[in-house]
C-alpha cells in the first residue's frame, strides 16, 4: 500500500524515512547459491542496511553492468528459480524490508508453466497467459514488501501496480538523468516506497567517484515529498556521505557487494566482509547527514574515468 | 506507406505502440525520452514527410541502394513446381540484402534528429554491413555489435563493416549471437542515449521501432504488389518470407495483408486490374533447426521457430512471441543461419499469426540447405540461407499454394559459402554438389 493511498507509510517508506539516511543493500539470490544468499544477506542485516533488495535472476538482464550480468549468470548457473527465490524469502528472518528486483518477464510468467496457483478455476492444462498477479500474490505471501522492475516504465507499470496495491507491496520507479517536465511528473505522482534515482546514465556498476548527474536529479527532484534513494555507481562510505549531503534520503548499494561475493574463495569471510562493507556504507551516509563528508573521508576522492 | 494502416494498428488498448496483445515499450527508464524523441521524429519525417525525407530516403535507396529490385520469373522453378514462381529479388540491393532500406531509413533518420553517433547489432552480419554502408554513405560514426559465435562464423560481413569504416565490438556473453549482440547495443545506448541513436535491425525491439522499421522495409511488399499486378495481371495466390525478427517478413507482407477474402479491391487502381484476387495467403518460414521441442533443463532450443513454438512474454522492450522455459528466462535458439538465429520475433507478426492473417511454417537446417543448393543450381542465384528457409518450404508445400507464388529472396548467400561448405560435407544432400569439388 502507498502512503498516498492508506495514509500511512508502507513498510519501505518508513525503512527509509526512519532510518534516516538510509542504506539501501542489492546482491542477486542465487549467487553462488540461495544457501549463502541466505547468509549474505543476514550479513547486510547485521551490518546495518535499512532495506535488501534482492536480485531474482533473468538471462537476458540489459539493465546491468558486467559485475551484476556475471552474478545473474552464475546464480542461473546454479539452478535458482522463482520458486527456490520465493522459498528463500520464506526462511529470511530480517530486521529489513525485503524488495525483488528483477525483469518483466520472470514476473509475468510466474504460474504461466504450471497450473495456476491462484484460486480461479479457469486453469488449462496448457501454458497460461502471461499475468503478474501470481507473482505479486506469491511475493507477498514470501513477506517481500517491494519490487523494482528495471524494464518497466510507468506508461506499462499500471497491470503490476494494480496488483501490487491490492497485495500491499509498493512499486518502485526508477528516475534517470534524462527524465524530466512531464514524464517526471508522471512517474513522481505514482512511485510507492521511494523514489530509486539512478545516479547516472548507463548500466549498474561500482564507479569511483559520484556523478554530477546525482546533484542535478536530486536538485529536480526536491519539490517532491517522497523519499529518494541514489543508485547505480555507488561503492563508498564517501560516495554514501557525498550523496547523503546533496539531498538524498537513502544510498543504494550492488555491485560493490557483489564483488565481494565473487572475489571471495571462502563464504564466511565473504559473509564478514558484507557486515562490514555495510557498516562503511551506513557510517558515511551517517557522515553526510550531518556535513562531515570531507572531514571523514575514509578514501580520497579519483578523478573522472574518461 | 499505404494509407490505412493507422486502422489496422488500432487496437483499443489506449497504449500505444501495440498490435493487439503485443509491442509496447518496456526498456530502462534512460531510455524512455530518447524513444518518446524517437516517436515524435518517425510521425513527422517518416510517416509525414516533413522536410521532404520520405522523399530523401527513397532517392537515396533509388540511386545508392539500387531500387527497385526485379520480381524475377523463376522459369525452372515453375516448371519443377508446375505454376508460376516469381522471385523478389532483394539480393540485388546494394549491400546483397533487404537490409539497407531499413538501415538507411534509420541513419538518415538519426541524421534529421541531429544525432553524432550510431551504433547497432548483427547477427549474420547483414544488418551490421548495411548500417555500416549508410553510416559511411551519410558520414556518421558507427559502432556494431556482434556475438562472438557470429563473428567467426560470418567473417567476410566482419571484414565488410571494417572496410566501410565501423567499428566491430565482438560480444562474448551467452551463446555470443544475436540475443547477446541486443543486450550489448542496449547497453551502450542507455549510456550514451543523448547523442546515439541505435539502429535496430528488424521490427523488433520497443515502440516506435517495430513500426518505423517495418515502413522502410515495406517497399519489398510496395513494389512486388505492383510489379505482379503488371506482369501477371494478378496478385498471387501465396506469398513466403522467411522469418527471423521478421523484417524481411513484415516488409514484404505488409502490402498484401489487406488482401483478405471478402474484401473490396483496395483502390482504384486494383479495380482497373482484370482480376483482383480474394485474398493472398502469407507464409512466414522459421528456422526449424534440427528438432522443433525446446530443451528446458539444458537452456536451450535446437530451433528459432519463435512463431510456431513460441509463448507470450517481453523481450527486448516489447511484448512478443519467445523461446522461453517455464519461468521466464529465455532459451538460446539455433539455426544453421546466423540472420534467424534469434528467440524472440517481431510484434506485429505474433499479432497476424495469433488472428491468423499469417501462417507460421518452419524448414529444418536440412532442407533449408536443399533449398540453398536447389536455387543456385536452377536459377543461377545463390540465396542466403535465411531466404534458403523460404525456398525449401516452397519445395514441400508448393501443391498447397495456388498456382501463382511469389517467394522473397531477402538476401544474397555469398556471405553463408564457408557455413554451408562445412554443414554440407555433414550431410548426404540431394541437391548438393560433391565435396571435392571445392577441393581445387
Amino acid at each position: 500500500m502507498t502512503a498516498d493511498s492508506a495514509g500511512t507509510d508502507s513498510d519501505v517508506e518508513a525503512a527509509v524515512r526512519e532510518n534516516h539516511p538510509a542504506l539501501i543493500t542489492y546482491i542477486t539470490a542465487g549467487d553462488p547459491s540461495l544457501e549463502e544468499t541466505k547468509a549474505y544477506v543476514e550479513a547486510l542485516d547485521r551490518g546495518g542496511s535499512d532495506l535488501i533488495e534482492l536480485g531474482l535472476p533473468f538471462s537476458e538482464p540489459i539493465a546491468e553492468g558486467p559485475t551484476i550480468q556475471a552474478a545473474i549468470n552464475r546464480a542461473l548457473e546454479a539452478g535458482t528459480t522463482p520458486e527456490g527465490f520465493f522459498e528463500l524469502v520464506d526462511d529470511l528472518e530480517t530486521k529489513a524490508p525485503l524488495l525483488v528486483m528483477t525483469y518483466y518477464n520472470m514476473i509475468l510468467q510466474y504460474g504461466a508453466g504450471e497450473a495456476p496457483r491462484v484460486s480461479d478455476s479457469d486453469a488449462v492444462s496448457s501454458r497460461n497467459k502471461p499475468d503478474v498477479r501470481p507473482f505479486v500474490e506469491r511475493a507477498a505471501e514470501a513477506g517481500l514488501s517491494g519490487i523494482i522492475v528495471p524494464d518497466l516504465p510507468a506508461e506499462e507499470a499500471d497491470p503490476l501496480r494494480e496488483a501490487c496495491d491490492d497485495n500491499g507491496l509498493d512499486l518502485v520507479f526508477i528516475i534517470a538523468p534524462t527524465t524530466e517536465g512531464d514524464r517526471l511528473e508522471t512517474i513522481m505522482s505514482q512511485v510507492s516506497g521511494f523514489a530509486y534515482v539512478q545516479a547516472r546514465l548507463g548500466t549498474t556498476g561500482a564507479r569511483e567517484n559520484v556523478s554530477g548527474a546525482t546533484h542535478d536529479s536530486l536538485a529536480r527532484l526536491s519539490a517532491y515529498d517522497v523519499p529518494k534513494a541514489v543508485g547505480f555507481g555507488v561503492s563508498k562510505g564517501d560516495h554514501a556521505a557525498e550523496i547523503v549531503e546533496a539531498g538524498a534520503d537513502g544510498v543504494i548499494v550492488g555491485s560493490a557487494l557483489v564483488d565481494i561475493i565473487a572475489s571471495s574463495d571462502d563464504p564466511r569471510e565473504a559473509v564478514d566482509e558484507l557486515e562490514t562493507k555495510a557498516a562503511e556504507l551506513k557510517r558515511g551516509a551517517l557522515r553526510g547527514s550531518t556535513g562531515e563528508t570531507a572531514a571523514g573521508a575514509e578514501d580520497a576522492p579519483e578523478p573522472e574515468q574518461p | 506507406m499505404s494509407t490505412g494502416e493507422r486502422e489496422r494498428d488500432e487496437n483499443g488498448s489506449g497504449r500505444t505502440g501495440t498490435f493487439g496483445d503485443y509491442g509496447g515499450q518496456y526498456v530502462p527508464e534512460a531510455l524512455m525520452p530518447a524513444l518518446q524523441e524517437l516517436e515524435d521524429a518517425y510521425e513527422r519525417y517518416v510517416v509525414e514527410n516533413e522536410d521532404g525525407f520520405m522523399d530523401e530516403f527513397r532517392e537515396r535507396m533509388r540511386d545508392f541502394g539500387g531500387r527497385p529490385t526485379p520480381l524475377q520469373r523463376a522459369d525452372r522453378l515453375s516448371e519443377r513446381y508446375d505454376r508460376e514462381i516469381y522471385l523478389k529479388r532483394e539480393d540485388l540491393v546494394h549491400g546483397g540484402a533487404h537490409k539497407l532500406n531499413n538501415a538507411l531509413g534509420q541513419v538518415l533518420l538519426a541524421k534529421y534528429m541531429g544525432k553524432e553517433r550510431i551504433i547497432a547489432e548483427t547477427g549474420a552480419g547483414q544488418h551490421g554491413t548495411a548500417t555500416a554502408m549508410a553510416a559511411a554513405h551519410l558520414d556518421m560514426p558507427c559502432e556494431i555489435y556482434m556475438g562472438r559465435t557470429d563473428v567467426n562464423r560470418q567473417r567476410p560481413n566482419v571484414y565488410r563493416m571494417r572496410m566501410n569504416g565501423a567499428e566491430v565490438n565482438p560480444v562474448d556473453a551467452g551463446s555470443g549471437t544475436l540475443k547477446e549482440a541486443i543486450n550489448e547495443t542496449m547497453r551502450d545506448w542507455a549510456t550514451t542515449v543523448e547523442r546515439t541513436h541505435y539502429v535496430i535491425g528488424s521490427v523488433v525491439g520497443p515502440h516506435p521501432f517495430p513500426k518505423m522499421v517495418r515502413d522502410f522495409q515495406a517497399v519489398i511488399g510496395d513494389e512486388a504488389r505492383s510489379q505482379i499486378l503488371e506482369k501477371a495481371s494478378r496478385l498471387p495466390d501465396s506469398v513466403i518470407a522467411c522469418a527471423g525478427g521478421g523484417s524481411n517478413t513484415m516488409g514484404t507482407f505488409h502490402a498484401f495483408v489487406p488482401d483478405e477474402e471478402s474484401a473490396e479491391p483496395r483502390s482504384a487502381d486494383d479495380s482497373s486490374g482484370p482480376n483482383p484476387q480474394e485474398r493472398v495467403d502469407l507464409y512466414a518460414v522459421e528456422a526449424g533447426g534440427s528438432c522443433l521441442d525446446i530443451d528446458e533443463d539444458a537452456g536451450l532450443a535446437p530451433n528459432s521457430a519463435t512463431l510456431s513454438t513460441g509463448t507470450d512474454g517481453v523481450l527486448h522492450g516489447a511484448m512478443t512471441k519467445l523461446l522461453q522455459s517455464g519461468d521466464g528466462q529465455i532459451v538460446e535458439s539455433h539455426s544453421v543461419s546466423a540472420g534467424l538465429d534469434y528467440a524472440g520475433v517481431g510484434p506485429e507478426l505474433s499479432h497476424l499469426v495469433e488472428t491468423g492473417r499469417v501462417t507460421p511454417v518452419s524448414v529444418d537446417d536440412e532442407d533449408a540447405l536443399n533449398g540453398f543448393h536447389r536455387l543456385s543450381r536452377l536459377e543461377g542465384i545463390i540465396p542466403a540461407l535465411e531466404s534458403s528457409h523460404a525456398l525449401g518450404y516452397l519445395e514441400e508445400a508448393h501443391e498447397d499454394l495456388g498456382d501463382l507464388v511469389i517467394v522473397t529472396v531477402s538476401g544474397r548467400g555469398d556471405k553463408d559459402l564457408e557455413t554451408v561448405l562445412e554443414e554440407t560435407e555433414k550431410r548426404d544432400l540431394e541437391a548438393a554438389p560433391a565435396v571435392e569439388v571445392f577441393d581445387g
